[in-house]
């Protein structure tokens, strides 16, 4: 064989290391403030990202800048304050549209977190009366399908909206290694079936799900899909169009933006087709006493002053995004994740929920510690400065499947080091020596 | 702030070797008097613990006495071993004398480390000082003291029900 052949043989594999695109973690570190704290002495080790991210200086001086020099009222006022905030907040709406590959700004509607963006969908199926779209008519009989890897954010507010409407609340099954269950797809998701929500990467297991099978066979009959994408968007390209669902929802505070901002995206179509659900200003194109008529999406989802600063913030998270790149997050995690896989189920006593494997998963890693509980597990680690989430991470179901009322949560995003995990197994050495 | 102050060895030897775990059915043995029985399920929203405390009360009034306290649960080290120091302080004192007790742990608890314990009334529990510190923790060591509190009075109902 020739060196010729051989070089062009390496490339038919795996992705080679200068195949990957990559980022300076380091830089990347430097750009968040909070890393340098210490905790009792010890340096910071952040692995709650699943819970909420740190924020880069770069959204910390816009959201300041915006205080400061830009703040008034959205789409009301015609000072020149007021202009400024309009053009910031529709502006952030332009690169949030961008980063996720919407065809317009006008699909993207401002929630303050993703439950509200999940609620919004499911609030405005079930209005009873002929002018409503057949789509988001909802009664006995019909029936929506979620899964029972979810955040309680997409359990919750189906419960609810079936108990309104007698409709029946159907959901997926997870498989022992913590993959969604699509062995009985085409008998779950049926002509009854009105929307299908569920999530896209789990809080718990970090398994990213499939989502063109069940598109394909939610659209086959002619039921909706919506992606709650929480944990997704913040750590892996996403693009709405690839991805072919009618709703996908996601909140600011886990990808480097302010809390207190979430978005949903829904397809223009259906956004038109929807009816409202908070009322308020804002929201309407006339108001009589008599009754009113609504403004079009997305202003018709977004009654009273919404969250402006918050908005403008998430845009400059998106800007930093987008300047490390996407792709490059999502192997950093990955290469994390295989890090962490294979230091943790070394462990004696360690038990992994989820998929154990760095393939099909992000880098948030749910475990059990024989006989010993999440909240001795992870005050330990806090006095070790290792920051880690324990309970059961608003997925009881989740953790219900495998047997726990709780598990302890490692969860990583760009700016973690294989460092911190290191700490983190030293953390737990630490835990195991105390309890044992 | 010092693990030690939170995991004291008190505490992690009853986690680890619980005193009066399991629910107890009341003593009908010959001659004992049929206490009213009541419990309380108690969970802990924030991690998911779990405590039932079932609470055997004997006699009425100024007489009334907690002939036992049985419970189980799941949960951390800090809920599972207050709820042992429960039933050592609590089994066998009066109504009156075990509710002065909650009413002293909870205070301690509740203190933000503040709190000087009474060495004398709480023995054991003492050791939960530290806890007191832990804003997150303290609910972990009021769990079962709550369930105890909520079982006692429902079974003093049944008591004043009963006359």
């Amino acid at each position: 064989m020739t060196s010729d052949t051989r070089a062009a043989g390496r490339h038919t594999g795996m992705p080679q290391y200068a195949d990957v695109p990559r980022f300076d973690v380091a830089k990347v570190r430097a750009d968040f403030p909070i890393l340098t704290r210490e905790i009792d002495g010890h340096p910071l080790v952040y692995l709650d990202s699943a819970n909420t991210s740190q924020k880069p200086r770069q959204v910390l001086e816009v959201l300041a800048d915006h205080y400061e020099h830009h703040n008034a009222n959205v789409a009301r006022a015609v000072h020149t304050l007021g202009t400024e905030a309009t053009e910031a907040y529709e502006g952030a709406r332009a690169k949030i549209a961008r980063f996720i590959g919407a065809s317009t700004a006008g699909e993207i509607v401002f929630t303050k977190n993703s439950s509200e963006a999940m609620n919004l969908v499911a609030y405005s199926f079930g209005h009873a009366g002929a002018e409503v779209d057949p789509r988001f008519r909802l009664g006995p009989g019909d029936e929506v399908v979620i899964s029972e890897m979810e955040h309680h954010s997409n359990i919750v507010p189906w419960q609810l909206l079936c108990q309104r409407t007698g409709a029946t609340l159907r959901w997926f099954g997870i498989t022992d290694n913590g993959r969604l269950d699509t062995s009985n797809l085409d008998e779950l998701v049926n002509e009854k079936t009105k929307i299908v929500s569920y999530v896209l990467q789990s809080n718990i297991l970090g398994t990213i799900n499939p989502v063109g099978e069940i598109v394909r066979r939610a659209h086959e009959v002619g039921a909706l899909v919506m992606l709650d994408a929480s944990q997704a968007v913040p750590h892996s390209p996403v693009d709405v169009v690839d991805l072919d669902v009618d709703f996908l929802a996601f909140t600011g505070h886990k990808m480097c933006g302010p809390t207190g901002i979430g978005v949903l995206w829904g397809r223009a179509e259906l956004l038109d087709a929807m009816p409202p659900f908070l009322g308020g200003g804002e929201m309407i194109e006339t108001v009589k006493m008599e009754g009113s008529t609504f403004a079009p999406p997305p202003a018709r989802f977004e009654a009273g002053t919404p969250p402006i600063a918050q908005a403008v913030g998430l845009g400059a998270a998106v800007d930093y995004l987008t300047s490390i790149g996407m792709d490059a997050v999502r192997w950093h995690e990955k290469e994390l994740t295989a890090y962490a896989l294979d230091a943790l189920t070394e462990i004696p006593g360690l038990r992994i929920f989820g998929p154990e494997v760095p393939v099909g998963r992000g880098g948030t890693i749910s475990f059990a510690l024989d006989g010993i509980h999440p909240h001795d597990v992870g005050q330990v680690l806090d006095a070790e400065g290792v920051a880690v989430r324990v309970g059961h991470g608003c997925a009881r179901p989740t953790c219900a499947r495998f047997g726990v009322p709780a598990v302890t949560r490692a969860s990583f995003y760009l700016y973690t080091t294989t460092e911190e995990i290191d700490a983190l197994v030293r953390g737990i050495g630490s835990v195991r020596k105390l309890f044992s | 702030m010092q693990l030690d102050s939170l995991y004291q060895e008190i505490i992690l030897d009853h986690y680890k070797h619980p005193h009066g775990r399991g629910l107890r059915e009341p003593d009908t043995a010959a001659g004992q008097a049929e206490p009213h029985v009541a419990e309380a399920h108690h969970v802990n929203p924030t991690c998911g613990d779990e405590m039932t405390v079932r609470v055997h009360l004997t006699g009425d009034g100024d007489k009334a006495r907690v002939s036992d306290v049985s419970y189980d649960g799941m949960g951390c080290s800090i809920s599972q071993a207050s709820a042992s120091v429960l039933h050592d302080l609590v089994s066998g004192r009066t109504l009156d004398e075990a509710l002065r007790l909650h009413e002293a742990f909870n205070e301690l608890m509740t203190g933000r480390g503040q709190v000087e314990p009474d060495e004398e009334l709480l023995e054991d529990a003492v050791a939960f000082a530290g806890v007191a510190r832990y804003p997150a923790r303290v609910k972990c060591a009021l769990l079962s003291w709550m369930a105890f509190k909520d079982a006692a009075a429902r079974a003093t109902a049944e008591t004043a029900g009963g006359n």
